[in-house]
């Protein structure tokens, strides 16, 4: 008993500040890719390098562009693109915090003129770089196997001013993997330890959905997992969230594209935000989860 | 080498077609698949040696048949054994070795499910992989599946063995469970509160990874091995990286063997610190879990600011390592590493006598050594219940020969043991850690990798916290990836579960599964 009073004193207070105020991972951390506008000639190395074609390019000969897709939602954050680059355009700077409500704002674009691109010697022709399928225009939700399943109101579920209201001080999470790596689940687990403590802002982890008001999904939602995900949707009391949590879970990352994976959450159940991240890091995770509460001003975002 | 090689002929005569002698550390040997049991026997009772996986792959180009591969181990000689066999496409049966090796139960219904060959004499041929919903006829890892596409759900059933006789209940549980776990199945048949069977149904994030693996560059295919079980991201890699660099004739440079096993260490702390923490939150023990878990928290901490990310992805790369541990870092990191290992022992000495927690985990979830053995365990798991096993002294690879440390084994096989388990190999990495560190020496930290050799096969392996992760990867005639076979710890250690649980009670399930800690995410890959 006293050992474990000596212990609890001599550690003393580690959880880090209020999440908002902690914008900054620690130092050496990689994050996200950011393109410096000012040195990219739209070359397309890092496209051809890109896992997940979270960078393409498409051209337009006719108007002499060539446009610059990127998207955080499909990038795994694996830090292939940055050494490719001939003109170190690409840096690694630590962001980490992308959490969006649309898919969109998780997109980034910029144009080229094509005639200039192709004067850089290390430039790549557009038949020579893979081409996004049209995976990534589904926005806030599609229909899966098993939409029939759901009533017609869901999106209609998303009266945000009304679920702000209901849960101004307090959130009950169920967390669903639907077939993550477990990557994921580390930093969720981790949200509970004293470091991040989700408690002190009222969040809790219960262990049914007929407890919770927002569900926390990650994984790019497997084949074999889709009922389950969909009848954990079902048993949650409406009003309702949902977030998507990690890259697989917006548009199936890595996986996407497989015979057993859905890819992403939102082609099952409708979703309220998303976040980005290979996994995100907990900080990341708990903006995301204000987010989607609203309390977050959108000035203080950016 | 031959002396093995002349025994085994003596003793099967022309049950073997063909002997090469592979690459370096890989023996092959040809067969008839009609001779597979025979030569098996024979590898196992004869020689000592021990099966580790069975990989089959879609060849019909090649040679107008399926090949199966069964991969032995050899320990006397750190050298593995890979016995080849072929399945033509008309006869699609091959011989079921489940009855005299039960740990390739779940081999052959993989097999069964994904490449649509059949185990003719299996005990319990049921679906395992692709679930009740998938289409007859209808095999992922044939070559002409093709492309994704819109797969029609079918109706099916799978039907769990059943417990019957009076006062016998069942009790489903999952896919989805009520911690912040992943998805599996779990079916109790219980009496009152005690266990009399546990039925374990997975492969609910079965995610095709092997399959995405085929054609893929060595680069994204590396991307992928760190998302196969995130937990364990670095062993996958590591293990990824070494068939690739095998396959690509890459030498890797010392000082990146060296830092390999830093960071591999790195990755058994932080697992180990979350299991032990398991346990203690499972035991409603909070004071032991939030501290193990704050000293996690600081090794994820210390991964960032060495490596750039939190579970160590992309630290690996083909050829060496992409993050340098300079002179003035490893000063800071070898000081930091000391006030954990002071935190942790100072934790573990209070654990230890709190009776409420020793109480739950003494006699509880035991695993015998024959069962363990029989059906194939490894890691922690296996050490806890006598056998004496490890990949990183038996089959040494990185830089694992030029380092000392011991390996903990306990024979008792309960919770306690595991943990114990667990402990004893924290103290172990903080010293390999600090050895590794001071013996690393000066020079480059990636070597050059030459294209992949074509029609060549290469095996790659690691003891990731959880036990033996083996990576198999073969290439086709123009060089590029046709077959990544992934073996992961989970998949060798989750039939133990069954046993484990038997004649204990179902609130102490969770216990006994958190001292197990298996990754769903590997095992359903």
């Amino acid at each position: 008993m006293f050992r474990i009073l000596k212990k609890n004193i001599t550690v003393g207070k580690v959880t880090l500040p209020q999440a908002f105020t902690l914008a900054k991972a620690p130092e050496g951390f990689l994050g996200a890719p950011e393109v410096d506008p000012a040195k990219c000639t739209g070359c397309g190395k890092c496209v051809i390098t890109c896992p997940t074609k979270a960078l393409t390019m498409v051209d337009r000969s006719a108007e002499d562009k060539r446009f610059f897709h990127r998207s955080y939602g499909d990038c795994i954050f694996c830090g292939l693109c940055g050494p490719v680059c001939p003109h170190r355009a690409i840096s690694f700077k630590g962001k980490f915090d992308l959490a969006a409500r649309t898919k969109k704002e998780l997109h980034l674009q910029s144009s080229f003129s094509l005639s200039c691109c192709r004067k850089d010697a290390a430039f790549i022709p557009s038949n020579a770089l893979s081409a996004k399928g049209s995976a990534d225009d589904v926005q806030g939700f599609a229909q899966g196997d098993f939409s029939s399943r759901l009533s017609m109101e869901e999106e209609g579920l998303k009266l945000k001013d009304k679920i702000q209201r209901l849960f101004g001080r307090s959130l009950h999470i169920r967390e669903v993997d639907a077939g993550s790596c477990n990557g994921c689940e580390v930093e969720i687990v981790n949200l509970s330890n004293p470091v991040y403590d989700a408690e002190r802002f009222g969040i809790h982890f219960v262990a049914s959905p007929r407890h919770a008001d927002m569900l926390l999904v990650t994984g790019p939602v497997t084949r074999q997992m889709e009922l389950a995900l969909v009848k954990t949707y079902e048993a949650t009391p409406p009003p309702k969230l949902v977030v998507a949590c990690g890259t697989c879970a917006i548009n199936g990352g890595i996986f996407g594209g497989n015979y057993t994976v859905i890819g992403g959450v939102d082609r099952s159940v409708p979703v309220n935000v998303y976040i980005p991240g290979c996994p995100p890091r907990p900080e990341a995770i708990l903006r995301g989860i204000f987010l989607a509460l609203d309390k977050i001003p959108t000035a203080q975002k950016n | 080498m031959k002396p093995v090689f002349q025994k085994l002929k003596e003793k099967l005569g022309d049950a073997i077609l063909e002997v090469s002698e592979g690459t370096a550390k890989e023996w092959r040997v040809f067969a008839a698949k009609d001779s597979i049991l025979r030569i098996t026997e024979c590898l196992i009772e004869d020689f000592g040696m021990r099966f580790l996986f069975l990989s089959g792959s879609d060849t019909r180009k090649e040679n107008k048949s399926f090949t199966l591969h069964y991969v032995f181990s050899y320990a006397h000689q750190d050298q593995f054994l890979i016995v080849q066999t072929r399945v033509e496409e008309k006869d699609s049966q091959f011989p079921s070795l489940a009855h005299f090796l039960p740990q390739a139960n779940w081999h052959e219904r993989e097999i069964q499910d994904l490449l649509g060959l059949v185990a003719a004499g299996h005990p319990d041929p049921r679906r395992l992989v692709l679930h009740e919903d998938w289409p007859q006829g209808l095999f992922p890892l044939r070559k002409d599946f093709g492309s994704p596409q819109k797969i029609p759900r079918t109706a099916g059933q799978y039907v769990f063995a059943r417990v019957e006789g009076e006062g016998i209940f069942e009790i489903p549980v999952g896919p989805v469970h009520a911690g912040i776990i992943e998805p599996g199945h779990f079916r109790f048949s219980v009496a009152g509160e005690g266990v009399l069977k546990l039925e374990i149904r997975h492969f609910y994030t079965h995610k095709g990874t092997e399959k995405s693996g085929e054609g893929k560059s060595p680069e994204h295919l590396l991307c992928l091995a760190e998302r196969i079980s995130g937990d364990n991201s670095l062993a996958h890699a590591v293990a990824c990286a070494q068939a690739l660099e095998s396959l690509g004739q890459s030498e890797v440079p010392p000082r990146a063997q060296f830092l390999r096993v830093v960071f591999l260490e790195m990755e058994r702390l932080h697992n180990h610190m979350s299991d032990i923490a398991g346990i203690a939150l499972d035991v409603a023990f909070s004071f032991g879990a939030s501290q193990l878990m704050r000293i996690k928290d600081t090794l994820l901490r210390l991964n960032e600011q060495l490596a750039g990310t939190r579970l160590l992805r992309s630290v690996v790369t083909l050829g060496g390592v992409r993050p340098d541990i300079s002179e003035a870092k490893k000063e800071w990191f070898v000081k930091e590493i000391k006030k954990i290992k002071d935190d942790f022992d100072k934790t573990i000495q209070i654990l230890w006598q709190v009776d409420s927690l020793m109480d739950r985990v003494e006699t509880t979830g035991t695993i015998k050594k024959e069962v363990a053995e029989v059906l194939g365990g490894v890691g922690p798991v296996a050490r806890a219940s006598g056998i004496d096993r490890d990949l990183r002294r038996d089959h040494p690879y990185a830089a694992y020969k030029d380092l000392f440390f011991r390996i903990p084994v306990f024979l008792e096989g309960d919770v306690e043991s595991r943990m114990k388990v667990r402990v004893q190999e924290v103290y172990e990495s903080f010293k390999l850690i600090y050895d590794a560190l001071h013996a690393m020496p000066q020079g480059p930290l990636c070597g050059a990798l030459k294209p992949l050799v074509p029609s060549q096969s290469a095996l790659g392996y690691v003891e990731s916290p959880r036990g033996e992760c083996f990576h198999w990867i073969s290439t086709d005639g123009q060089g590029k990836i046709s077959r990544w076979k992934i073996q992961s710890p989970s998949f060798s250690n989750w039939p133990l579960i069954e046993y484990a649980v038997l004649e204990n009670i179902v609130p102490d399930f969770p216990l006994i599964n958190k001292s197990m800690n298996l990754s769903y995410s590997g095992n359903d890959r």
